[in-house]
């Protein structure tokens, strides 16, 4: 499983019931399920859905920008947005229509603060490409990007506590040390309440 | 693309007059035949079953030859060694639906109260009586649970049908182009289609069968309208246009000049050969009352059964448009089962759910693939 995906799934309690927007192959659906969680993916790739299906994790094809009305209000313990709130196109949105479906919300994002995402674009004056933002301007899904400060500030503002923080590294492994996290981690995790 | 060769059609006497079959409504039917075919083997265990249910006008004959005429099934590009429902290692079972008129009881045969076809006299149907008739028959064959139900169009709702009363004996299901609740538009090209048998001279009250006359002006139109909402807009501009059937110059007359014209003459026509107008009245009836999450129990009950589902929808159905589907699975998903959606895209409208347009037919397979996996696990552990 991607290191990220191991601290996500660290996040979230067992037996939980569990919506992954943005599951890919359902990777962390699968896993949850032995640890007795339920849930339902969603995402729009087609060669992920049809791995999901294959994987026996139920996924529904919908755009998370757009369907979210298509889940009741309470139904979830926990919705996770792994690396997808990057990737939207109406984040805050999405986090407002997560407080109605659940009580919970698993996070992880890239960090655009990192101190060397700060040095490629203060020294070569180019948007910066590393292991935690591997694309190019031009063909990335990542149409969002943010610093920590930015992400938790988007969270407060869709009235979103933080629970927990997670710090991690390029690869998607935590740091060892979470201080001073907006320069040092390539992305973070966050599990948020309402 | 391989196929299953020549395929045998069977029958059975499932419910007899001394042992009825008691419909949803409350009547008594006896005796019952089904049709039906069988392709691959059934397991040792017994638990490589796919039940196909068809949709209104299909037939038993789901894949292969037919052994009279070599015509292949309807299902044939699905159903086969290799293909998503895989004969080399599912045994697949489909009936012809109750009321219908190839080969199960119907209106069309015979009332043993009267010794004439019931005709009219013929009880109302509800989908809960496909399934008890779909049940009885897996009990003939000595078979307790499916490991899949699979159907399209009425053959998706008799799939949901049958999870919703006995989820625990359907451990997937595939309802594909399908709904759980028609809509006012969907019954009213229904009624326009019943108008069409009933309001012509030779239909005689339903009482057609014992003459030599039969309603084939009124079977024809319906069939007519039925297929012009089986495709879309766009799939009848790209397989007709605005052609004409002869020369270049518009004749400016009443009869068949454009090319659509003389498809839906012929689509009427030979539905003829092979419908009964009696079947069409009362198999569309069925859809029109279909609601079974009227029942608030009903979701809660699949809940607890355990079928997983797999719903599929084409985005140029207007039949069954992608709203139909969207509500199967909100209302599943609210109640906690286990549901995958996907809308496929396709220019073929109701009709793709017979086609193969990109992606179709590899989300079934994924989804069945699982099952088996399931299956393998079982017998493993």
């Amino acid at each position: 499983m991607r290191n990220d995906l191991r601290v996500v799934s660290g996040l979230v309690p067992d037996g939980s019931r569990v919506l992954d927007l943005g599951c890919g192959a359902g990777e962390l659906l699968s896993h949850l399920a032995t640890r007795g969680c339920r849930g339902t993916g969603v995402d729009t790739d087609e060669e992920a859905v049809l791995g999901a299906i294959r994987s026996g994790v139920s996924v529904i094809e919908l755009d998370v920008d757009h369907d979210l009305g298509e889940f009741a209000d309470d139904t979830y313990d926990v919705v996770v947005l792994s690396r997808t709130l990057q990737a939207l196109h109406r984040p805050a949105d999405v986090l407002t229509e997560i407080r109605r479906i659940g009580r919970r919300c698993v996070v992880s994002v890239p960090n655009f603060g990192l101190w060397k995402h700060r040095a490629f674009l203060a020294v070569r004056g180019r948007m910066p490409v590393s292991r935690a933002l591997p694309h190019e301007w031009f063909d990335t899904p990542n149409i969002h990007l943010a610093t920590l400060p930015d992400m938790e500030a988007l969270f407060a503002r869709t009235r979103w506590d933080v629970e927990q923080r997670v710090l991690l590294d390029e690869s998607g492994s935590p740091l060892r040390r979470q201080a001073g996290g907006n320069l040092r981690a390539g992305a973070a995790a966050y599990l948020l309440q309402r | 693309m391989a196929t299953l060769g020549l395929t045998k059609p069977q029958r059975v006497v499932l419910f007899t007059e001394d042992d009825p079959l008691r419909l949803a409504g409350g009547r008594t039917l006896g005796p019952v035949e089904v049709a039906f075919e069988t392709y691959g083997e059934l397991s040792p265990e017994r638990d490589n079953v796919v039940f196909v249910c068809h949709a209104l006008t299909g037939d038993a004959h789901a894949a292969g030859e037919h052994p009279d005429d070599g015509r292949r099934g309807w299902w044939d590009n699905l159903i086969g060694p290799g293909k998503p429902v895989d004969t080399d290692r599912f045994f697949v079972v489909c009936p012809n639906l109750l009321g219908g008129c190839q080969g199960t009881t119907g209106p069309s045969s015979p009332n043993p109260e009267t010794g004439h076809s019931y005709g009219r006299d013929f009880p109302i149907l509800q989908m809960s009586d496909f399934v008890a008739v779909h049940r009885a028959l897996l009990d003939h064959l000595g078979i307790e649970r499916v490991m899949a139900a699979v159907g399209g169009s009425l053959g998706g709702m008799q799939v949901l049908q049958w999870a919703v009363e006995h989820p625990e004996q359907i451990e997937h299901a595939v309802v594909v182009a399908a709904s759980a609740r028609l809509s006012a538009q969907n019954i009213a090209f229904s009624a326009v289609a019943r108008e069409a048998i009933m309001r012509d001279p030779d239909f005689q009250d339903g009482h057609y069968f014992e003459s030599d006359k039969k309603p084939e002006i009124g079977l024809a139109i319906a069939r007519m309208m039925a297929h012009i909402t089986y495709l879309s807009d766009e799939a009848m501009t790209e397989k007709f246009g605005r052609r004409l059937q002869q020369g270049e110059e518009p004749g400016f007359r009443f009869g068949v000049d454009f090319q659509v014209e003389s498809y839906l003459a012929h689509q009427g026509r030979s539905f003829l050969d092979r419908f009964d107008a009696m079947s069409y009245l009362y198999l569309t009836r069925v859809m029109d009352y279909y609601d079974p999450f009227a029942d608030p129990d009903a979701v809660t009950r699949v809940a607890a059964g355990g079928t997983h589902f797999l719903v599929v929808s084409f985005d140029t159905d207007w039949r069954f448009s992608t709203s139909h589907s969207r509500e199967i699975v909100r209302t599943l998903e609210h109640a906690g089962v286990p549901v995958s959606f996907r809308e496929i895209r396709s220019p073929w409208g109701h009709d793709s759910f017979l086609l193969q347009p990109p992606g179709y037919h590899p989300t079934v397979q994924a989804f069945l693939d699982h099952a088996d996996d399931c299956r393998a696990q079982r017998g493993g552990a």
